[in-house]
Order: structure tokens, then C-alpha cells, then sequence
């Protein structure tokens, strides 16, 4: 069977087969990787998390959030405020409705900003929360930091394997679904949308909520393997960031693009922080300018070019092998 | 009986009266053309029939009920749709999701996605783009751009439809296919207002004639009073030049 054909009719069957050896992976990991694999894998799928429930809204509708740390660190303080009393998936799931709400309330706001405004308003928010909460802890409670119960790493990775494949299939079905339309429209041409009958600040509220709910979350299950945590940690704008930077790593354009940003992101952190320090930030740099700079779309980018090259270079050694066989004959 | 009236409709932008104390009206199934020279005010009257503006003061009310105060999308959903002058498209979805956009939302009960698909695949079928439905909207011509956007406003299953400018930059075998597109849509039941500046299509279509002039109503009739209107032909039609004068 020739490769361009292959991935031309069986593309869907190729991902689904990608994401199920991926999490057959993931699954068994504990089994022969060790104490900081394990971490960085967790780290690789938090980010994924992130990555594609940051896409979900803000990929589709144009609208740059820079609001995700202050979700995410929601999610950390709720563990921190919560963990004596409930039992950790309770927790996940107060962590996800609050952000929700949050998300919600500020959209009401915000999202009537276009552009850089909205952008920027977001990016305040997280300044804002992390200072409120800053100076509430330490001048009214006197605290500095919160300590968080361990929690044994496999729990913790298979919990974030559930939440990143939970934000995966949500961000698959919402965009088939027709508030997905909805949001392409808005993206396409905002003022068309609200006058083909589309109540854009509704669309907008509601799916900047839903994707605050993944975030929430993803602070909740990375909270115990922080072991200690303050406002300067939780909401730290890194957070915000490190979403954007691995869905233009992986390519906005489709679903697969985040997941892979993320775990290349993710990965390439870890590994390079641990053999670089301090340099990783140039390395890394250098990685990002490569990739705006010959793949516009992203890694996933790659996959037609690679295609189109390993296709030709199959078919003329087919051809070849053919003409030798001609040859004997 | 009018579908639509406005009474003394205004709308400033800062000092400057844009549209400036204007009473029209239009009736049930008719073509009404909308003329006047540029910056006439007519895309922002049709702009505050949209809810895309806000009224300044007046009054417009669709089939005896007040447009005043609604959005867009809620206009929409009562039974007007446009199309924009500078065409307004959803560049990166496909001609069907484009249309498919009208034909889910703009209706005021929820539509299944079966009679959605139907609808849309009508509206395509209508304006005569059924053979490019996969293809992004941003590969199609601008001639073609303009039929997704006729599409995309009937699959909203509109009353009234407001044309802005749809045969600008179209050549003459264009310009009688979109009237020919354009009487076909008045012979479905659909009151149309357009504002053109082609007068062989105002002319060759429209019952009524409506010209706007400096924000303000110049003359409303039929197509032969407005072409002998003298204020009408010494700010926008022209003087006729005879041979020999």
C-alpha cells in the first residue's frame, strides 16, 4: 500500500491509533519508569490539558486568553483550602464547577473586549487574583504558602491521563457539535455571526467557561506533586503562556496539534532543564523560531511534507524494484 | 401592506447626522431599491434596520413590532437577514458550514441538523453554488463570496432581505444572473430592499425606488418618477447629454 494513500484514507483510524498507543503507554509507564519520568509525564499532560482546552476556546474564536493561570491556580488553592476535608475527585470536581463560574462572571465582562483589549484584560486578571490573594493570605491570615499532602505518583498520573483524555474527547465533540460552529463563525467574522442569528456573547461566555473547567482541574490533580505551593507559584503567568507557546509549537489548525505541542513542550522542558539549567530557555528559543519560521502550522506541519517526500521516495524504490524485476525477466 | 416601516429614523455620529429624519416604509413582497450618492447614509440605514447601530432617535418596526433596542442576532432570528458590502464571510469554513451557520442559528426554534443540512443545501442550490459546497470560502471568487453570503442569509429562512451593493464589481453577464438571482428570491414570498448603485439593475427589478441623499430623503416612487425627478438627476443620476447641446 503506498504511504500518501495510506494516510489520505485511513487518517482518522491513524490518530485514533496514535492517542490509544499513547495511552497504552502512559498506562503502563509505571511499570518500568521511575520516580522523575513519571513526573515529567504527568507535567507532559497537565500540559496537554491546558494546551487543548486553551485552543478550544481561544484557537476557534480568535480570542487570545492569557486568563489560564488564574484558573489553574483556582484549582491549586482549592486542593490547598480542600484537601483535609474532601476526598481528592470531589475536589477535582468543586475545583472545575468554581473555575466554571469564575470563568463565567469574567467573561460577562471581558469578553465584550475585542482584540488586544481582551487579551491584555486577561492577562490582568491573573496579575490581579494572584495579588489579591497574596496580600488576603499574608496580611489577614498571617500565612505564607500552603504544604499538600503526597499522593501516591501513579494515582496522579493515571488521574491526569483521565483529565487530559476527558478535555480531549470534550474539545473533539464540542467542535463538532453546533456550538462549535458557532464559535468558527465568530472567528471567521464576528459581525456576520451575530447577524446570522448567533448570540456571540452568549457562545463566547459559555465556551470561556467550559474551557476554565479543564484548567481548574489540572491544578487540582498538579497540586500534590508540588508538595509546597503559594500565590506567587500558583498563579504564576508561566501558566498562561506555556499553552499558547505548545499549541503554536503543535499547530492550531486541528485537535492533534495542542496534544502534540504540549508533549513535545512538555518534554523538551523537563529534559532540557535538567541538562541545561538555565541555558534551556535559549535552546528552547531557538526551537520556537525554527518552527514559526519553517512551519507556520505548527509540528503537525510536518506530517504533509514528510508525506509528500517519504511518499515519493517509496514509489521510486517500488518503481525501481519493478524495473529490476522487468529487467530479469 | 409594509413589512417594515421607519419614522423619523436618525442616527449621528457625533455632530454628523448619518441618516437624518428618515420615514419610509416597504411593502410585503416588493423590491425596493435604495440609491444615492456615496455616504448617503444608506448601509447605515441598513445597519440600524440590522440592530448593527443603535437609533439615534426614531422609530423602525418589522410586521407592527418595535426593532428598537434588539441585537443583531435577535433581529435575525425575527426575519431579516443581509448580506454586507464588503463581504463578510467566514473565510476558513467550507461554503456548506458558512451557509449552515444561517440555517442553525438563524432561525427562532432549535433546527435539527437534518433540516438544517436541507436547508443550506437549498439556499446553495438557489444561488447556484451546490459544485464548490466543500471548498474554504477564502479560494471562491468575489463574485461567488457575495452568492455564500446571499446562501448563508436565506438558509435563515428571512421575511425580509437587505442586499448591500451585490452586483459592485460585477460584469455585465454577472449583473443579469444576480437579478435574474434576485427575482427569484422576490418570487419565493421574500421582500427584498437592495442598495445599488448598478441603475440598470435598480432600474430593471425594483417596484420602488427610494433615494437617500446627505443623510436625508430626496424622493420615493416608482422607478420612472424617480428617473424624471429633477433633484434626483442634478445630485446623483446626471444630466442626459444631448447631442448637439
Amino acid at each position: 500500500m503506498n504511504i500518501t494513500r495510506l494516510f489520505a484514507t485511513h487518517r482518522k483510524s491513524l490518530l485514533v491509533g496514535f492517542l490509544i498507543l499513547l495511552i497504552a503507554f502512559v498506562l503502563t509507564f509505571p511499570l518500568y519508569g521511575g520516580a522523575y519520568p513519571t513526573r515529567v509525564l504527568i507535567v507532559m499532560l497537565m500540559y496537554t490539558v491546558l494546551a487543548v482546552s486553551w485552543t478550544m476556546f481561544s484557537g476557534t474564536t480568535g480570542y487570545m486568553s492569557l486568563a489560564p493561570a488564574a484558573f489553574f491556580g483556582t484549582g491549586i488553592y482549592s486542593t490547598a483550602l480542600l484537601q483535609h476535608y474532601l476526598p481528592f475527585p470531589v475536589i477535582i470536581v468543586i475545583a472545575g464547577l468554581i473555575s466554571f463560574v469564575l470563568a463565567f462572571l469574567l467573561g460577562l465582562v471581558t469578553l465584550r473586549l475585542k482584540g488586544i483589549y481582551f487579551t491584555i484584560f486577561s492577562f490582568g486578571l491573573v496579575v490581579f487574583i494572584g495579588n489579591t490573594i497574596n496580600y488576603v493570605e499574608a496580611e489577614i491570615f498571617g500565612r505564607h504558602g500552603w504544604y499538600f499532602e503526597a499522593l501516591d505518583r501513579t494515582t496522579l498520573l493515571y488521574t491526569m491521563l483521565g483529565l487530559a483524555v476527558v478535555t480531549v474527547l470534550a474539545a473533539y465533540f464540542i467542535s463538532r457539535s453546533r456550538l462549535g460552529l458557532a464559535m468558527r463563525s465568530i472567528g471567521g467574522n464576528e459581525e456576520a455571526a451575530e447577524h446570522m442569528g448567533v448570540n456571540t456573547t452568549r457562545i463566547k461566555v459559555l465556551t470561556f467557561a467550559i474551557s476554565a473547567i479543564f484548567m481548574g482541574a489540572a491544578g487540582v490533580v498538579v497540586a500534590p506533586s508540588l508538595s509546597y505551593s503559594n500565590s506567587g507559584i500558583a498563579f504564576s503567568v508561566t501558566y498562561s503562556f506555556i499553552p499558547i507557546v505548545a499549541a503554536v509549537l503543535g499547530g492550531m489548525g486541528q485537535l492533534h496539534g495542542p496534544i502534540i505541542g504540549a508533549l513535545v513542550f512538555g518534554f523538551l522542558e523537563k529534559t532540557l532543564k535538567a541538562t541545561l539549567l538555565t541555558y534551556f530557555m535559549l535552546g528552547f528559543g531557538i526551537i520556537m523560531v525554527v518552527v514559526i519560521l519553517f512551519l507556520p502550522n505548527g509540528l503537525i506541519g510536518l506530517v504533509p511534507i514528510l508525506r509528500d517526500k517519504l511518499g515519493g521516495v517509496i514509489q521510486k524504490l517500488r518503481k525501481g524494484g519493478q524495473a529490476e524485476q522487468h529487467a530479469d525477466t | 401592506m409594509p413589512i417594515l416601516e421607519g419614522q423619523g429614523v436618525t442616527k449621528y455620529f457625533g455632530g454628523l447626522a448619518a441618516v437624518s429624519n428618515v420615514d419610509f416604509h416597504v411593502d410585503q413582497g416588493e423590491i425596493l431599491g435604495l440609491i444615492g450618492p456615496n455616504g448617503a447614509g444608506k448601509t447605515t440605514l441598513f445597519n440600524l434596520i440590522s440592530g448593527a447601530l443603535p437609533l439615534s432617535s426614531g422609530e423602525i418596526r418589522f410586521k407592527d413590532q418595535k426593532l428598537n433596542g434588539l441585537k443583531p442576532h435577535q433581529i435575525c432570528r425575527m426575519g431579516i437577514a443581509r448580506t454586507f458590502q464588503e463581504t463578510k464571510v467566514f473565510p476558513n469554513m467550507p461554503v456548506s458550514q458558512n451557509v449552515l451557520v444561517g440555517a442553525f442559528f438563524g432561525n427562532p426554534n432549535r433546527v435539527s441538523a437534518a433540516d438544517a443540512a436541507g436547508e443550506a443545501s437549498q439556499a446553495l442550490e438557489l444561488v447556484g453554488l451546490s459544485a464548490v459546497s466543500t471548498a474554504p470560502v477564502k479560494d471562491l471568487t468575489l463574485v461567488s463570496q457575495k452568492r455564500v453570503e446571499v446562501a448563508r442569509a436565506l438558509a435563515t429562512k428571512p421575511e425580509l432581505l437587505l442586499l448591500d451593493e451585490l452586483m459592485a464589481g460585477l460584469n455585465p453577464a454577472e449583473v443579469s444572473a444576480a437579478m435574474e438571482l434576485v427575482t427569484r428570491i422576490r418570487d419565493k414570498g421574500i421582500t427584498i430592499i437592495m442598495v445599488e448603485h448598478v441603475m440598470k439593475a435598480i432600474m430593471g427589478i425594483s417596484a420602488r425606488v427610494m433615494v437617500l441623499h446627505h443623510g436625508e430623503k430626496l424622493a420615493d416612487g416608482t422607478c420612472n418618477e424617480i428617473a424624471c425627478n429633477r433633484k434626483v438627476i442634478e445630485v446623483y443620476l446626471g444630466e442626459e447629454t444631448h447631442a448637439g447641446s
